[in-house]
């Protein structure tokens, strides 16, 4: 294969998992919040694809597919929330929406 | 068969109540009565025909130890039964519910207006469910109705009660009422599971028959440690002081009904169960324990009468002098003499005479005046026709006056005790004082001292007339004629004494008379 | 003899018909079944003590039937008729009628006529039960419910709170005797194996050596009993307050009947007394040192019924006082005379009180003589009888014979405590007359003071004022076979005729000094005991020596202190904190439910975090 070290991938991979992670923490705006959840899941799925070309395994380009359907579920149930939020709040901040708080 | 009927019919009685209300207000009211008359008149039919001088010997000189017993299996893989037995205790014990039963539905008559058909579900739940704890012998299935009872008492108070002060709602009550009772019964069967596992060991057979348990041999130390979960089960119950609390608020706040049934019937199914259980069940481990038993009676009478002294809620007040009333009972239990338990079942009846006659005697004023807060009342004797009068009866009576059941029951237990305890009974006797001073402020304050206006109030109707003056005429004829009520539970008490004594009883025995 | 248990029932009777009319019964039908009943009961009385004397046997007894057997505990509703139990059954029944009748004049136009003589009758029922029971345990249930009624009957107005308090304090006082009686009968069935009086007297000598312990520490319990309802010291403070009830009932309940009940015990139990000495000594004692300082107290009191209560302590105090030197008989009799010119006493003094509207303060009444004839007359016999005027009136005869008594058993101090006291008595009775008939009028309710008029007003004065002379002092209460011979029977030396000019010159003396004072010096002495020690000491007396003080410093206010600070229920709050501990986790762990996802997020991702370090780690 390719010349590419299965290490590369998987730290590009998991650079990309924590850019996702720190954006779902630190951003507001539901939007960016949504965006960060799909860098999450491609992050993911990049981590499949390394480990499927590494092996030499099918499995991976699979697991690939199924996350993209995923992510394709994902964001049509994500924005169908953030037009509800935007409908009740008039705004796009998910902290806005912390009604079921203890 | 009888005795599962008698189970049965407050159970039905109560769901054709439920349903009975699409007739009109009235008639749940009318079949709750016609049930709990039932329930009396088989009792008082049982106690006439019945032959309570048990255990005694057959013609073939085989021990008989109850009058009527009833028995099917239910779940055999482990040995669980459905089996009732009747004696002469729980014969007294019946007929004191079927008879408060009575009262109870015909006080709350103009009482509870809302959901009729529904409170006379619960209340005959309850009284169904205590009248399976009367005579089932199987533990499982005492332990099913033990808790079966808690469930529409706590509807009862939630539902149908007052709320009092600030902090002091219903649901509250209610809560802490079933959480007290509920943890305690949960250790109670921790403790029958143990003996019940301590009997496979030792038999490789699951029962939880009351007769094969009996004869579980047990360890010292783990005879201590189920006798306790079963006493704290009952302390709770009883109230017993340290795990009194929920008394209190339970009285203050249920409906005059729910009080009647909680001070009349209820508290002595705490008592039943150590007359039938944690004493014979674990006669050594008892009379280990019996001194700080009695510590805790001493500790009650005392505690109960002085709080009772400052309460200004009079329905509170008259829940603390229960506690006291128990404490005497306690010590009577766990002195163990035939006098002193003979003493606990006349007590047991007195207080439930004389406390479900205060408590609606203070329904009958919350329905007058709308208040029980005694800061309120004062100079009430020349304001409320006989009322005034019956609530002097009464509170002699709490006070044991000579002449009511109350005073036979006292002294019956004090003569008893006095022998192996005479300094439990010095002490126990400073709380007749208290019990003076206690019922006596309450005379002060809610019927002594100006009038606090001139209107007269409604005097007692005919149906409030007659329950307190059968109630009268009865804490009159048990303190002056109580020799029936005596010779039936003799033989059950006798028993008892036997076993608490460690003189082999003559129920274990097919020999001659001991 | 079988009528017996009439005597009883007819008062029972009564008060279940009052008690059970409901309101039907207007004042006149309810004083006509109160004083018939009480009436007929007396009748019956007579016929049995009649038939009993005549028939010469010891005692009779009834047994109705078992109260209730278990084991050996079989106590009775039993009865015995005896010369002691004829003797309280005459004076309950009989001074008893006449003060329900007299009371039926002194209620008219009261509130709650129907009320009063319900629970008068149940008095009667129950003080009769309380000396006919042949057990302790229904001489108990007697005993108790004397209590009760005298309760309720001081409680009578109960629309002033004091009158409430009043009545309680009585009743706890003596409640506190009766935990001691009733300890006391828990010792003797242990000991004995019987609450039958009889038995008791009998098996007590077998079992008990003279001066046992167990005999001491019964005599000890049971006098504790008898101190409570007899307003003895300690527990005496009772008495006085319990003059807040209406004028008949104190006439009978709190002279002639109930508060002699402790007298009656210890005669009853003399046998157990005879065992301990010691304590026998200490009843005499008491009796001594309670009479002196109640005619300290009475010298000092301005209400006349106050006056007429401490006198009663002391008069009950001389009963106790021939009961500790062992004239038995002698405080019977004395006790049936004090009975007579004590209720004639509290009659006269209740005819005052209502023909001068309720005005009971002898600083407020005086000059009454000419206005009020019977009453003063009433005042002037009994007021001689109490201070034993010499020859003519009952109280000389029976007082005369206790310090005889004391005297022939040998306690010479008890004897002089007893004709000290007789010269108190002259004093305060004679200051207590004066002060009210004597003198200026001092208020209107004196100047327009109404004599009561009818027979039913002047009858029970009139036979009483006959009994409170000589004549009285002739019945002879047969108690022969009932109670030991006393020290001093049968030895009629030169020593009696002594005392006796010795007594009656006390007497005597007290009087003529009590006329001089109070008639000619009464402005002096006023104003002499307002100031400097005198004041002090008359504050003294008037508050009878401070014992309510004292015990309200002692008793009731650690009681309050108590009471306020268990108020709450501590231990009930105790085993909260363990609902408090679960309410505090739950506010706590309900705080990091913030609603933000953001945070559950970032939690999420440390914790994975921390697991995968963990893995890596220990991996």
């Amino acid at each position: 294969m390719s010349g590419v070290p299965m290490e590369h991938g998987l730290v590009l991979a998991s650079i990309l998992f924590a850019l996702g992670i720190a954006g779902l923490i630190c951003r507001r705006n539901m939007v960016f919040v949504l965006m960060s959840l799909e860098i999450m899941l491609n992050a993911a799925a990049l981590a499949f694809i390394v480990g499927g070309t590494a092996w030499g395994q099918p499995e991976g380009q699979a697991m690939f597919l199924l996350v993209i359907t995923l992510a394709a579920a994902e964001a049509s149930v994500g924005l169908a929330l953030l037009i509800q939020l935007h409908h009740r709040y008039k705004t796009l901040d998910v902290d806005a929406a912390n009604r079921m708080h203890g | 068969m009888t005795l599962l009927w008698l189970i049965l019919i407050p159970f039905i009685g109560g769901l054709l109540c439920w349903q009975g209300e699409r007739f009109g207000e009235q008639a749940p009211r009318w079949i709750a009565l016609g049930t709990m008359l039932m329930v009396l008149a088989i009792t008082l039919g049982l106690w006439f025909y019945g032959d309570y001088h048990l255990p005694s010997l057959d013609p073939q000189g085989e021990a008989v130890r109850w009058t009527m017993e009833w028995q099917v299996a239910w779940i055999p893989r482990f040995g669980i039964s459905i089996h009732l037995a009747l004696d002469g205790l729980s014969l007294v014990l019946i007929a004191l519910t079927g008879f408060l039963g009575i009262l109870a539905v015909l006080c709350s008559w103009h009482e509870i207006v809302h959901r009729v058909g529904f409170f006379h579900l619960n209340l005959l739940w309850i009284l169904g469910g205590v009248v399976g704890v009367f005579l089932a012998i199987d533990l499982f299935l005492f332990f099913f109705f033990w808790e079966m009872m808690l469930v529409p008492m706590y509807f009862l108070i939630a539902l149908w009660g007052h709320s009092g002060s600030k902090g002091r709602t219903r649901i509250r009550a209610a809560t802490k009422f079933f959480i007290y009772t509920q943890a305690s019964g949960l250790l109670m069967l921790v403790s029958i599971l143990g003996l019940v596992f301590a009997n496979l060991a030792h038999t490789g057979e699951y029962s939880f028959d009351y007769a094969t348990l009996m004869q579980t041999p047990l360890s010292d130390g783990l005879a201590m440690w189920l006798m306790l979960g079963f006493f704290i089960a009952f302390a709770v119950k009883l109230p017993v002081v340290p795990l009194h609390g929920w008394l209190p608020d339970a009285h203050a706040q249920a409906p005059t009904a729910g009080s009647v049934d909680l001070a009349g019937i209820l508290l002595k199914t705490a008592a039943y169960g150590m007359l039938r259980f944690a004493l014979p069940l674990f006669p050594e481990a008892s009379q280990a324990f019996a001194p700080v038993a009695m510590g805790l009676g001493l500790l009650g009478i005392y505690y109960g009468a002085l709080l009772a002294c400052g309460q200004q809620d009079l329905k509170r007040l008259i829940a603390y002098t229960s506690i006291s009333h128990m404490g005497f009972v306690l010590i009577g239990i766990y002195a163990g003499t035939e006098l002193a338990l003979q003493g606990v079942v006349m007590l047991m009846v007195a207080h439930a005479f004389s406390a479900a006659g205060l408590f609606i005697v203070s329904g009958q004023l919350y329905e007058r005046l709308h208040t029980r807060d005694m800061r309120e009342m004062g100079g009430l004797w020349g304001r409320l026709g006989s009322l005034p009068g019956f609530s002097l009866f009464f509170v002699a009576a709490s006070l044991g006056m000579p002449g009511t059941a109350n005073f036979l029951g006292e002294m019956m237990i004090l003569f008893g005790a006095f022998p192996l305890v005479p300094w439990v009974v010095v002490l126990a006797s400073g709380g007749l004082l208290l019990a003076a001073i206690y019922s006596l402020l309450l005379m002060q304050r809610v019927h002594f001292g100006p009038p606090q206006g001139k209107e007269h109030f409604a005097d007692l109707d005919r149906r409030e007339y007659l329950m307190m003056l059968t109630l009268t005429g009865l804490v009159l004829l048990f303190g002056l004629y109580p020799q029936p009520l005596l010779d039936t539970t003799g033989a059950a008490m006798l028993e008892v004494q036997q076993l608490f004594e460690g003189v082999a009883p003559l129920s274990s025995l097919a020999k001659g008379n001991q | 003899m079988s009528l017996l248990p009439l005597t009883f029932l007819l008062p029972l009777a009564g008060t279940l018909v009052l008690a059970l009319s409901r309101g039907r019964l207007g004042p006149r039908s309810s004083a006509v079944v109160g004083v018939v009943s009480v009436g007929l009961a007396a009748l019956v009385t007579a016929w049995i003590g009649w038939h009993f004397v005549d028939s010469g046997v010891g005692g009779v007894d009834m047994t109705l039937w078992t109260w209730l057997s278990v084991g050996d505990f079989r106590p009775t509703i039993g009865l015995r008729l005896d010369g002691l139990s004829l003797t309280m059954i005459g004076i309950i029944t009989g001074v008893g009628f006449l003060i329900h009748l007299f009371a039926a004049w002194y209620m008219q136009g009261e509130a709650g006529v129907t009320r009063f003589f319900a629970f008068m009758n149940l008095f009667v029922f129950s003080m009769l039960l309380l000396v006919l029971g042949d057990n302790m345990l229904l001489l108990f249930l007697g005993w108790e419910g004397v209590g009760l009624c005298s309760y309720l009957l001081i409680g009578y107005y109960y629309w002033t709170e004091a009158n409430g308090w009043a009545a309680f304090k009585a009743f706890i006082v003596t409640r506190l005797g009766d935990v001691f009686l009733a300890i006391g009968l828990f010792l003797m069935f242990r000991e004995l194996g019987t609450l039958n009086i009889a038995e008791i007297l009998q098996r007590a000598p077998e079992v008990w050596a003279e001066g046992a312990w167990q005999a001491q520490l019964a005599a000890l319990l049971i006098l504790g009993g008898a101190l409570g309802k007899s307003a003895q010291l300690p527990l005496h403070t009772w008495l006085a307050d319990a003059m807040a009830g209406p004028t008949p009932v104190s006439a009978l309940i709190h002279a002639a009947t109930m508060v002699t009940a402790g007298v009656y015990l210890i005669a009853r139990l003399h046998g157990v007394f005879e065992l301990a000495p010691g304590v026998l000594y200490l009843v005499g004692l008491i009796g001594a040192v309670t009479l002196l300082l109640a005619g300290f107290a009475a010298l000092a009191q301005t209400d006349i019924k106050r006056v007429l209560a401490y006198s009663t302590m002391s008069q009950i105090g001389y009963m106790f006082l021939a009961l500790g030197v062992g004239a038995y008989d002698a405080a019977i009799f004395h006790l049936m005379m004090h009975g007579f010119f004590k209720a004639l006493l509290f009659l006269s003094a209740g005819a005052v009180i209502v023909s001068c509207h309720h005005e009971q303060d002898m600083r407020r009444l005086g000059g009454l003589w000419r206005r009020l004839p019977l009453a003063y007359a009433g005042f002037v016999v009994g007021g001689a009888a109490l201070a034993a005027l010499p020859l003519v009136t009952a109280g000389f005869y029976s007082k005369d014979e206790i310090l005889w008594e004391a005297l022939a058993a040998g306690h010479g101090g008890l004897m002089l405590a007893g004709l000290i006291g007789a010269f108190l008595t002259s004093l305060y009775t004679l200051r207590l007359i004066i002060g009210t008939f004597h003198g200026e009028m001092k208020s209107d309710n004196a100047r327009h003071a109404e004599p009561g008029r009818g027979l039913v007003h002047g009858l029970p004065l009139v036979v009483l004022a006959v009994l409170s002379t000589f004549l009285g002092a002739w019945i002879h209460p047969p108690l022969e076979a009932v109670l030991p011979t006393s020290p001093g029977a049968g030895v009629h030396g030169a020593g009696h005729t002594v005392l006796g000019i010795v007594a009656a010159a006390t007497s005597l003396v007290g009087l003529g000094l009590g006329a001089w004072l109070f008639l000619t010096r009464w402005r002096w002495l006023s104003e002499r005991v307002s100031t400097g020690w005198a004041a002090r000491l008359w504050w003294l007396w008037h508050n009878a020596w401070g014992f309510d003080i004292a015990y309200d410093r002692l008793l009731v206010r650690p009681y309050r202190g108590l009471v306020r600070l268990l108020e709450s229920d501590l231990i009930d709050r105790l085993l909260l904190l363990a609902a408090w501990l679960a309410w505090g986790l739950h506010r706590g762990l309900s705080l990091t439910q913030s609603g933000k996802m953001r945070y559950y997020a970032a939690t999420m991702a440390a914790g994975v975090t921390l697991v995968l370090l963990v893995l890596v780690v220990s991996g």
